[in-house]
């Protein structure tokens, strides 16, 4: 009798466990979307794939349809090569193209889908030819810098005349 | 003060040091070894499971219930003054799950269950229990230590789960309810930002850790304590110094190679 107390209240203590950790896991964590539905992979190549990481969402319209998968260098042409896994659910035309956008002002970076017009469809290890690259915001800065100097340069010509 | 006898002293000590460290290993080692024998006769693991586990649950819930409770409050002020205020819960879930579960749970578990095991098996020691059982043939290690090792280690990480799922619910209560904050973004603030994988999986291998280095540093110390009333006493205080300083270490250890942002 003893030893069949001791048994259960051990199981029970077990089962807490396991409970907690399964709450965890989806309650807290972010087990219960998408990771597990399957999916098909394609690639895209950026000149600059800015911040970037494994594991950011794919959006399109602002939805998640899918995760980076991984990202690597190709030293042939110098591209990022970026493989993204998304929801066998939906279906992309073959001209989508792809941009690098940030969310809020300087969040985490993700890859938006943009749909072309293209009937036929994006397979599995097929690439998407129109990319965007990230933003850089020193390039932004210098380009802003320049015009502004360029603005006022111009102006003091004009007025030397 | 002849600066010889000094001398002498520090190169004992630092013999002492050594052997015992190489002492620790092989009885590490012979724990391990012992370990299936432990598996075969699992229902003394499951007294001892009860005996470290089940009885901490008291000291685990409302421990957990209150640093939950703590961390969304401290948090709450914290973030109102950036306008984050709805990322508590991100903050309350992220700061038990990678850090404060596992180690607050082995803190404890410490204190708790390593004490316990340490007086446990030096009392043992102390009344020539474990002798006796060599002289009838039954290895000590198999029979007494092993069981203890292999609760110790089943116990931990579910431990620290519960501490961890409470701490997430006080931070509700604090958050949501007496707080006031929105609870729909309080909990998808949280599962955006927690990952399976990094945050609840290197939570439950830092706990496992923990759980094989708490109970095997209270079960060497009680095996090796003094076979007397005081050498027991020290034998727990020491248990309880020595397994607080190696979890925080490991823990250490451990962040810097789980947690790296290195691609």
């Amino acid at each position: 009798m003893e030893k069949r107390n001791v048994e259960t209240l051990v199981g029970v203590f077990v089962v807490l466990g396991a409970l907690a950790l399964v709450f965890l896991s989806l309650k807290a964590a972010n087990l219960a979307s998408f990771s597990f539905d399957s999916t098909y992979s394609v690639t895209a190549r950026f000149d600059n794939v800015g911040g970037l990481k494994i594991r950011a969402p794919v959006k399109s319209a602002g939805v998640t349809i899918g995760r980076i998968k991984s990202i690597s260098f190709d030293d042939k042409n110098f591209q990022g090569v970026v493989k993204l896994e998304l929801d066998r659910h939906y279906q992309f035309p073959t001209d989508t193209s792809a941009k690098i956008l940030t969310s809020g002002l300087l969040g985490d970076q993700y890859i938006g889908l943009e749909p072309g017009a293209d009937d036929k469809s994006l397979q599995p290890g097929d690439s998407i030819k129109l990319t965007q690259s990230a933003v850089v915001l020193e390039d932004l800065i210098g380009k802003a810098l320049y015009g502004k100097a360029a603005e006022s340069g111009g102006r003091q010509r004009e007025g030397a005349k | 003060m002849n600066p010889l006898n000094v001398l002498a002293a520090l190169g004992a000590r630092a013999l002492w040091l050594l052997t015992s460290l190489g002492h620790a290993s092989l009885f590490f080692v012979e724990l391990v070894r012992h370990t299936p024998a432990a598996l075969r006769r699992f229902d003394l693991s499951l007294v001892q499971i009860h005996a470290i586990g089940n009885l901490s649950l008291v000291i685990i819930v409302t421990s957990g219930a209150s640093v939950g409770g703590v961390l969304a409050l401290q948090a709450y002020y914290a973030l109102d003054r950036y306008g984050a205020a709805e990322s508590v819960g991100l903050l309350v879930a992220l700061s038990l799950l990678r850090e404060l579960g596992p180690v607050l749970t082995a803190l404890l578990f410490a204190g708790r269950a390593g004490t316990s095991l340490t007086a446990e098996i030096g009392l043992m020691k102390a009344g020539e229990q474990l002798a006796a059982m060599e002289i009838m043939a039954v290895d000590p290690r198999s029979r007494v230590l092993a069981p203890r090792f292999l609760a110790g280690i089943i116990s931990m990480p579910l431990l620290s789960a519960i501490f961890s799922a409470v701490g997430v619910a006080g931070g509700y209560v604090v958050a949501v309810k007496l707080i006031g904050i929105d609870s729909a973004a309080f909990w998808s603030q949280m599962q955006d930002g927690v990952d399976v994988f990094k945050d609840v999986g290197n939570g439950v291998v830092k706990t496992i850790v923990f759980g094989v280095a708490s109970t095997f540093v209270a079960l060497y110390i009680g095996y090796e304590s003094d076979a007397t009333p005081e050498g027991v006493a020290q034998a727990t205080t020491r248990t309880v110094v020595i397994s607080s300083v190696s979890v925080l270490i490991l823990d250490f250890l451990l962040t810097s190679l789980m947690f790296s942002t290195r691609p």
